[in-house]
């Protein structure tokens, strides 16, 4: 499988303080990349870099081919994100949030109608295409936010903690869809507290005050610190973390 | 370029679908014309007064009906004798009575002086000494119209309350009625433009960045420049009709036309509307909360246009210091450029220097909020 995000040694300070400090991993295509750690833990930081937000210090990273230092616009182009607060227009409809998002990525008109059509039926939202998106309950404004992140076929999307304050049964349909969307080639790389998803994703990176403790599959990461779950085996590491959440 | 249009397009949708404060965006303009228009005047129409007239002649039954036809003077009741009237002052009936002694027209025509008394209600100061000087303003028309009626050469110069042999010319220059219209207009312009400028830009602004979704603009390719193109685009227009409401309203219901170029206004508040728009893009850099960005206006725009534009206040009578401080506040210049342009009917020589200190406020503002800006994009 082709790589599409490589990071080497990518360090970031502010002043003493080193957020992220020489991280170094690969994310391969159509991967469900889970990135984990404690609050403060430097997990923005390294998000933020990735999405052409920041500039690093110093090391070196590609997301989708692309250099963070210099290309960071084309990066914008293919990438998706998603945060945790929750983003799409209250006032708007759902078609009209679908079109703006298009539209902001330059999508062409009818491109952006073909795109309405097949994701308000995959999303079994046709009868609310007009409805103001305040007036759908939260489980369906999240997955409508997760496919209107998705819209311009990017082919990374960063979820940022996507399920917070989510319901358990909206958490498992909402995980159905990045599923979906990883079975059709989109690399997902997700940060989350909810030790259950950590168990869903593909390979698991915990990071401790600025550094990756840990990287592998969820599998061999309890086998390695003969934990039952991934709960214990991120407590084995946290714990450990001296600098406080911020 | 098509980003920007459905960015644009976007923004409007947010306007539009907020009745709330879509009303209140195009009611406040017409709220406040009415208010300061009718019920907020400063000028005292329709006093009551009575008239006491002991001399009964062609003179005085003129002067009377001169008082009758003027709007200011609601005459209650004419007095044979002078006793009631300190009834009617106690049970504050009126607020001036206006005596004329017995022979008051013979003496006008033969010695050309005559006295009238003219007994004002002091407790309110200023009312008071509003409503004689209407009085002597009729007095006065009426002397001129004597002295220009050939038959009655001799008789000009008399019938004032006080005989004098010196008479003062007044001429009250643009607002020879001295109506409140022409210093309010220009006043409330200044503060509705400001208002909807400064703090829906903020608010919009801001919102975004509570919604999370300045996130997600910042991830996209989309240029944080047409982020705040699109944000001033909605304001700068409902602004723009706004202006024309009140123009229009003054026009129709207050008889104030704007007597220069009408070009030149627009250009001048459009200057107005972007300094202002600046100030709002400002605020929203610096305020977390919807809440602050709307407080930051109201406290630190709202007041300093109320007090420091001069249409409240004169700033000449102010301390030293908020003298100096109001050189800062934008509505300040733009309330001279208005006063002189739509009411005086002056050109661009009267208000260039304004024009150009507006516009050297305009482009600070909007260069430090566009920087200040993007370093937070960093």
């Amino acid at each position: 499988m082709p790589t599409v995000i490589t990071t080497d040694k990518l360090t970031k300070r502010f002043g003493a303080f080193i957020a992220a400090n020489e991280l170094t991993f690969e994310v391969e295509k159509g991967e469900i990349f889970g990135f984990l750690g404690a609050n403060g833990a430097g997990k923005t930081t390294a998000m933020r870099m990735l999405c052409g937000l920041l500039s690093p210090s110093s090391g070196a990273a590609t997301v989708a081919g692309f250099d963070v230092y210099t290309q960071t616009e084309k990066i914008k182009q293919n990438i998706g994100y998603m945060s945790q607060k929750f983003s799409l227009y209250d006032d708007l409809t759902v078609s009209e949030n679908i079109r703006f998002y298009a539209g902001i990525y330059g999508m062409s008109i009818p491109a952006i109608k073909t795109k309405t059509t097949q994701l308000l039926e995959e999303l079994q939202l046709q009868k609310e295409a007009k409805t103001l998106v305040k007036e759908l309950p939260l489980g369906w404004k999240q997955k409508l936010a997760f496919s209107v992140s998705i819209v311009h076929d990017p082919s990374i999307v960063f979820l940022d903690e996507p399920t917070g304050g989510v319901d358990p049964v909206t958490r498992r349909q909402f995980w159905d869809l990045i599923y979906a969307a990883a079975d059709k080639g989109v690399t997902i790389f997700v940060t989350t507290h909810y030790m259950d998803e950590a168990e869903y994703c593909n390979r698991v990176s915990i990071m401790v005050d600025g550094v990756i403790s840990a990287l592998d599959s969820p599998a061999k990461l309890k086998e390695q610190y003969n934990a039952h779950n991934m709960e214990d085996v991120f407590y084995e590491l946290a714990r450990n973390a001296k600098r406080k959440a911020d | 370029m098509k980003q920007l249009i459905t960015f644009i397009r976007k923004e409007f949708l947010h306007v539009f679908r907020d009745r709330k404060t879509l009303l209140m965006l195009f009611g406040l303009p017409i709220a406040q014309i009415i208010l300061f228009g009718f019920a907020l005047s400063n000028e005292i129409k329709d006093s009551r007064i009575a008239i006491v007239d002991y001399s009964k002649d062609a003179t005085t039954t003129q002067l009377i009906s001169k008082i009758e036809a003027s709007n200011y003077f609601d005459i209650q009741r004419t007095l044979a004798t002078a006793n009631d009237l300190n009834n009617a002052f106690k049970k504050g009936n009126i607020k001036m009575a206006i005596i004329f002694p017995a022979n008051f027209g013979s003496d006008l025509t033969h010695t050309g002086n005559a006295t009238l008394q003219v007994i004002a209600d002091a407790s309110d100061p200023n009312q008071a000494t509003t409503i004689t000087n209407y009085f002597n303003q009729i007095v006065a028309d009426y002397n001129t119209s004597l002295a220009g009626s050939p038959s009655a050469a001799g008789t000009a110069g008399a019938a004032t309350a006080q005989p004098m042999q010196i008479i003062p010319e007044m001429q009250m220059l643009y607002n020879p009625e001295l109506r409140g219209a022409p210093n309010f207009v220009p006043g409330v312009m200044a503060l509705v433009l400001m208002l909807v400028c400064t703090m829906m830009t903020s608010v919009s602004i801001v919102k975004e960045k509570e919604l999370g979704t300045m996130e997600i603009l910042l991830v996209s390719p989309f240029k944080p420049i047409y982020i705040i193109i699109s944000k001033l685009a909605p304001n700068l227009i409902i602004s723009i009709v706004n202006l024309f409401i009140i123009l229009l309203l003054s026009y129709f219901f207050l008889d104030l036309p704007v007597k220069g170029s009408v070009l030149l206004l627009v250009t001048a508040s459009t200057l107005f509307i972007l300094t202002s728009l600046s100030i709002g893009l400002l605020l929203s850099i610096n305020a977390k909360t919807q809440q602050a960005a709307m407080m930051g206006s109201l406290m630190g725009m709202m007041l300093p246009t109320m007090l420091l534009t001069g249409f409240l206040f004169p700033i000449e009578n102010m301390p030293l210091p908020l003298q100096v401080f109001s050189n800062l506040v934008p509505s300040r210049w733009y309330f001279i450029i208005v006063k002189r342009v739509m009411l005086k009917g002056l050109g661009l020589t009267a208000v260039w220097k304004e024009i150009l200190i507006l516009s050297g406020m305009c482009l600070l503002l909007f260069a430090i909020s566009l920087r200040k800006f993007k370093i937070r994009l960093q």
